[in-house]
């Protein structure tokens, strides 16, 4: 695990004093890398609003849960893939703060150049294939990584995140039609806050979102996506399945989104109201709760929680010092990485370029 | 050489590059047990089985993706569209999805992958099944596309485009299957962006790509009996573009007409045109003239489905026009 957490133990040797099976130090440690999402979007809130990141900024607060629980047991060389509310699942998966940060301030050091910005968070050598803007585009994309698993005999798996609103597109159908046939190793998570942007689930469904999966025999979970140790238990024992060769299953994670859609959107709006924000946010805080279960059970005390987020915060402020101080991209580069194979027949791009390139001299007609 | 049809050339390309990579695989509509909705896959199946040679449900969006996320993994899908109007419904994975991955990941993401199938109309399939696909491909930068108008360029393009790191569209003639032509025995790839001159004239340029080259080769027929002898020019690829080419054969006519199965509206066409008058402007003696389908939806109709195809008529017509001639 990223960010200084270790793997918590399988299940059955829960150590003395722990909860659900989980140990002190991975209670701790599930707690402190979740304080390390909420303040990294918080910085990003914090960095929007003075102008440091441009165009659109979706902000995972209020589901931290779902990115220390579900990507959490995953293993090094499982993927991930999801759509653009994706920050904190980038750093789960193994993406530095620094790198993300980078990316969100559009630097060369950015885990995407500069190229891809908040919504487009890439690093495969993590196993984190992106940062999707075109709702339910990633879902097909996300059942070929697993394609590809199969195709090489491999044992590893592809977690495929979405939001509510996805299951309404074709992309979602047709993938999970075909990871049944094909019996792919894939979980497709739905991170379910209840709203697409601000429409309601529930007015664009008339069935549950569990029941979304059965027509094409996948079977389907509801868990508690505020619930971190839960979502780790049980993300932990269906990622075992998969692996196995159980093919896909499909996931309802019950979540709330503490912001707006995007940073351009306010809190509550005219869609939901900021009773039911507030509400949300007293009582389903995921990391309040695990907070408020270990100091229940004395695993934790005040200073201890301040260290964390002292830690949290400094890592945060440091990831964007470091973005702010990271050049923007050398402007000589706009062109490349549009093909991967540039030869040195025809022309390939058509604004002029090749022609002038031709001219001086060089390749490209 | 041996004379085979179109449809047995991209066979051999495909044989002869899963023959030599396991990572490239076929998977579309009907590509395995059926053979084919056009009978290009024939065999395959029986060949590399069932793990490299896949039926697909109908279901374009989602197993365009999935091939473009199987290519993300580093394979080399060829995923067949039965034919490319129905790739329309795929086109956010194609666009959104191949085109832009290596850009938005700073090349950490190549996907190299080839979707391929036939493009334009065939006879009176009417509105839906007939129309040219090119220029929504040829429009996003990421992505390449070939129209190969021969067998042997079908072979040698197909290779090309199985062995490209990045997307290959592959844009096939549903009336080219049957034709036959020389092809090259063992290994033959033809490199993209490479032009070819496929009649050599000097009076008038006819330019343009994959089945319709037959078209213009008939009206350089009929131009001939009237003295008039026209360069036909087979782009084989349209991006890259082999810009060069266009270039010289104006260069030697003075004289341009582009020649496309599709809508005028900024059609490729348009983009050669354009290209002519900014780099050979003093070559030319005759604004370039344009062939297009009409720009109508394909009718059903014989006679009007007629009307609306470019025909070697029009193509004479036009070159006459920027000869002069009336």
């Amino acid at each position: 695990m990223p960010g200084g957490v270790g793997a918590p133990e399988a299940e059955g040797s829960p150590d003395e004093g722990g909860i659900a099976g989980f140990s002190r130090e991975e209670m701790h440690a599930l707690l402190a890398e979740m304080l390390l999402y909420r303040r990294f979007e918080e910085k990003a809130e914090e960095a929007y609003a003075i102008g440091k990141i441009g165009g659109f900024c979706h902000l995972h607060i209020g589901q931290e849960a779902l990115s220390a629980g579900a990507i959490g047991p995953l293993r090094s060389d499982d993927q991930v893939i999801t759509a653009y509310r994706e920050h904190t699942q980038a750093i789960a998966k193994g993406i530095s703060p620094r790198a993300a940060m980078a990316e969100l301030f559009g630097r060369v050091d950015g885990c995407s150049g500069g190229r891809g910005g908040s919504m487009h968070l890439f690093d495969p050598s993590v196993g984190f294939y992106g940062g999707h803007g075109i709702v339910g585009g990633q879902i097909p994309l996300g059942a070929g990584l697993a394609w590809a698993i199969r195709y090489r005999g491999g044992d590893q798996i592809c977690l495929c995140f979405m939001g509510d609103a996805a299951v309404n597109q074709g992309a979602f159908l047709e993938s999970l039609n075909m990871s049944a046939i094909w019996q792919l190793p894939i979980i497709y998570v739905v991170e379910n806050n209840g709203y697409g942007m601000g429409t309601a689930f529930s007015r664009v469904s008339v069935t549950e979102m569990e029941s979304r999966s059965g027509a094409y025999g996948i079977p389907a979970h509801t868990v508690d996506g505020q619930d971190v140790l839960e979502c780790y238990r049980f993300f932990e024992a269906l990622a075992e399945e998969v692996r196995g060769g159980d093919g896909p299953h499909f996931v309802n994670a019950v979540t709330y989104r503490f912001r707006g859609h995007s940073m351009s959107d306010p809190v509550s709006g005219t869609y939901r109201s900021r009773k039911e924000v507030e509400s949300q946010k007293r009582e389903r805080d995921p990391i309040s709760l695990l907070r408020d279960r270990m100091f229940e059970a004395g695993l934790l005390t005040p200073e201890e929680l301040q260290a964390h987020d002292d830690r949290a915060r400094e890592l945060c402020a440091d990831a964007a010092d470091f973005a702010d101080s990271s050049p923007t991209p050398d402007p000589a580069t706009l062109y490349d990485h549009v093909y991967a194979e540039v030869g040195d027949r025809g022309r390939l791009f058509l604004d002029g370029r090749d022609a002038a390139r031709a001219a001086a001299g060089g390749a490209g007609r | 050489m041996t004379e085979m049809t179109y449809r047995d050339a991209l066979n051999a390309a495909m044989l002869q590059e899963m023959d030599r990579d396991d990572s490239v695989f076929l998977l579309g509509e009907e590509v395995a047990e059926y053979d084919g909705a056009y009978k290009v896959s024939r065999g395959m199946l029986e060949r590399y089985g069932e793990r490299r040679v896949v039926d697909a449900p109908i279901s374009e969006l989602g197993f365009a993706g999935l091939c473009v996320g199987a290519a993300m993994a580093g394979l080399r899908p060829i995923c067949e569209f039965m034919t490319f109007n129905f790739s329309i419904l795929a086109l956010d994975q194609v666009i959104n999805g191949a085109a832009k991955m290596l850009y938005m990941s700073n090349g950490q993401i190549p996907v190299p992958i080839v979707f391929r199938g036939p493009t334009g109309a065939a006879l009176q399939l009417s509105a839906q099944h007939s129309q040219a696909c090119e220029v929504y491909y040829a429009h996003a930068p990421g992505v390449k596309l070939v129209v190969p108008g021969t067998p042997a360029d079908a072979k040698g393009l197909l290779a090309a485009a199985i062995r490209d790191d990045d997307p290959v569209a592959v844009m096939e003639g549903e009336l080219l299957y049957n034709v036959r032509g020389e092809v090259p025995d063992g290994e033959h790839v033809v490199p993209l962006g490479v032009a070819d001159l496929k009649r050599s004239g000097g009076d008038v340029s006819i330019i343009t790509h994959g089945k319709m080259i037959h078209v213009a080769l008939q009206a350089a027929g009929q131009l001939a009996q009237d003295g008039i002898e026209a360069d036909v020019l087979d782009l084989r690829s349209l991006r890259p573009l082999d810009v060069d080419a266009i270039l010289a054969t104006v260069a030697r006519t003075n004289r341009a007409v582009y020649l496309e199965e599709g809508w005028p509206f900024a059609g490729v066409g348009a983009q050669v045109a354009s290209l002519i008058q900014q780099e050979a402007f003093d070559d030319l003696d005759a604004p370039v003239a344009r062939v297009t389908q009409a720009d109508v939806p394909m009718p059903y109709a014989k006679n009007l489905e007629q009307l609306a195809k470019p025909g070697a008529k029009a193509v004479v017509e036009a070159c006459r026009r920027v000869l002069y001639l009336g």
